[in-house]
């Protein structure tokens, strides 16, 4: 996006935020539940684009961690644990899982680290169905209250769309902050030269752990927003097809771009809705959609965007130095 | 003079094959010594078991008279031994700028207040001065990937001063630069070594370059030291001539 001027991205950003607060008012329980989705995996797709995008770590598991946030929450605040302190678990537990999950990273990478990611995946999953003392099992968790926030209800969907965005808000500043710091750097090292970015004093290990962890985390805060909205979670959702759907929202909205998991989230989300006129075939043209723009594009949509970015900044620096090439031969 | 780092009896075994077989030497505080040799006869593995890429199958490396072997990649760099690689590494995708601060930023700080401290880790002044001092101005915001092999040589080279070393070991520095640039990047190793009292080991096959860049040149053939010594010594020696220089 460097290519537009800042007074402009500024004024995009602020449009498309007031957007995303004004519009929905309007909007019936369907669309709120929709657009509530879309905020929630959207925070779950930063948390990988972080370990994936950002840092190079393959991941099969973040659907998993989706699940341990939301279990976690669901479990506090049945009990009577007010959401903010449920989260904060679901942030403090799939960190620490997370951080865990790293250490096979240090000895493998790429596809053996997916093999590595799925199977905890699968671990995950059996743990949600089969310890029925603490999860419910198949039955799941059911009446997960929402929460009061300042004294407001959110049991109303429009009150809790605007937590999920508030939260969404709060996590895109910490994440924008994050890989502008060193510790992006850092990771943008470790993903594109680990031998380099160690010989240069980057604690490799430390950051491989940290990118696991963190995004971990972010799926947590995901999970634990995920049982209030739908108020009622069971194993199924946090399948590993919820990991190879939250990998298709960072690949397409393009990998290592902030903005990506926006997209890639919308996309996900959102587009399977629209072509639903389409009644059966609405989800071969999903898949066709994803499979032609990533043929056209390997680096997703904002990879489009940043090709011609490219492409316009070295034409207007070609032309830079034709004209100052010109200026020489005049004064000559 | 006393001596920066003491490498003493390094072997390192592939299998079957000793690429290094008891190698020993030191460099002293303020040198630019020189390793050269055949291709295959141990430079780049005796490198990589001194700076923690690989684990010496014995021998022992000392720096500023403490021990250091074993020590990861990243321990020893903050402890000051710097290092560019034989295959250009930078990170193309990253600006020039950006190349120069990830290099010095893991000296800045911890951790924490890498996470919490400013963008750049209060480096940008250190970069641009380095990146002037490289006479990469004009190219300091373009990404690294764009810019030409001699230009991201010369880039690569300025990343491993960034951390302000005591020691810098260069794995061909001149590998691919035309002339122009060469004495250039000569001038500018030359410059540092003098103002910032930085201790350098080279390797290199173009022996113009090291003759007359080294203090010392120590010779390398089938993962032994062969000789060791000033320029004009080492030139003359018949052993070496016979090894590496030929008739």
């Amino acid at each position: 996006m460097s290519g537009f001027a800042k007074p402009l991205k500024i004024a995009l950003g602020i449009a498309v935020i007031a957007a995303l607060i004004v519009v929905p008012m309007n909007f019936n329980r369907y669309g709120l539940f929709i657009l509530s989705q879309w905020a929630v995996m959207t925070i779950a797709a930063m948390g990988l684009n972080l370990t994936l995008g950002y840092a190079g770590q393959v991941s099969l598991a973040q659907g998993a961690f989706v699940g341990i946030g939301a279990y976690a929450a669901a479990i506090m605040t049945t009990h009577g644990w007010p959401l903010p302190a449920a989260i904060a678990a679901a942030i403090v537990l799939s960190f620490a899982v997370g951080w865990v999950l790293g250490y096979p990273a240090l000895r493998v990478q790429h596809h053996y680290l997916a093999f590595v990611t799925l199977a905890f995946s699968t671990l995950a999953f059996l743990v949600f169905r089969n310890e029925s003392w603490l999860t419910g099992g198949i039955y799941g968790i059911s009446n997960i209250p929402r929460p009061h926030i300042f004294g407001i209800a959110t049991n109303k969907p429009l009150p809790f769309y605007y937590v999920c965005l508030g939260s969404l808000a709060i996590v895109s500043l910490a994440v924008w902050w994050l890989i502008r710091s060193p510790w992006g750097r850092a990771f943008i090292a470790l993903r594109e030269n680990p031998l380099r970015a160690q010989s240069l004093g980057v604690d490799t290990r430390r950051y491989t752990l940290m990118a696991f962890a963190i995004g971990s985390a972010l799926g947590g805060i995901a999970g634990a927003l995920y049982a209030p909205l739908t108020q009622y979670i069971d194993p199924v959702p946090f399948n590993l097809s919820l990991s190879l759907d939250l990998l298709m929202m960072v690949i397409v909205g393009g990998a290592g771009f902030y903005f990506g998991p926006f997209l890639g989230a919308m996309i996900a989300v959102l587009l399977p809705e629209w072509l639903r006129f389409t009644e059966g075939y609405y989800l071969m043209l999903y898949a066709i959609a994803v499979m032609l723009l990533l043929i056209w594009s390997p680096t997703g949509i904002l990879g489009i965007l940043d090709r011609y970015m490219a492409a316009r900044r070295t034409k207007a620096a070609s032309a830079l130095r034709a004209v100052a090439k010109s200026r020489l031969e005049t004064a000559q | 003079m006393s001596a920066v780092l003491e490498v003493t009896n390094i072997k390192k075994n592939f299998g079957g094959i000793s690429a290094v077989d008891g190698v020993s030497f030191d460099v002293r505080e303020g040198e630019i010594l020189g390793l050269i040799g055949p291709n295959g006869c141990g430079k780049s593995t005796l490198f990589n078991c001194i700076l923690g890429q690989l684990t010496p199958s014995s021998g022992e490396v000392k720096l500023d008279g403490r021990t250091v072997t074993g020590l990861r990649p990243s321990e020893l760099n903050k402890l000051g031994v710097s290092r560019t690689f034989q295959l250009l590494q930078v990170f193309p995708k990253l600006s020039v700028r950006e190349n120069l601060i990830l290099a010095g930023q893991e000296h800045q700080g911890n951790m924490a207040s890498r996470l919490v401290g400013r963008s750049d880790a209060g480096l940008t002044d250190a970069a641009n001065q380095m990146i002037g001092f490289f006479k990469l101005d004009h190219l300091a915001a373009e990404p690294a990937g764009g810019l030409s092999y001699g230009q991201q040589k010369l880039l690569d080279a300025a990343m491993a001063f960034m951390g302000g070393p005591r020691l810098v070991l260069l794995d061909e520095p001149a590998g691919g630069v035309n002339p122009t640039m060469l004495s250039d990047l000569k001038e500018r190793l030359i410059a540092i070594n003098r103002e910032k009292n930085a201790t350098f080991v080279v390797i290199e096959h173009n022996m113009e370059f090291v003759m007359s860049l080294c203090s010392r040149v120590m010779v390398m053939a089938e993962g032994k030291v062969l000789a060791m010594g000033r320029p004009d010594e080492v030139r003359k020696n018949p052993a070496v001539i016979e090894a590496y220089l030929g008739h």
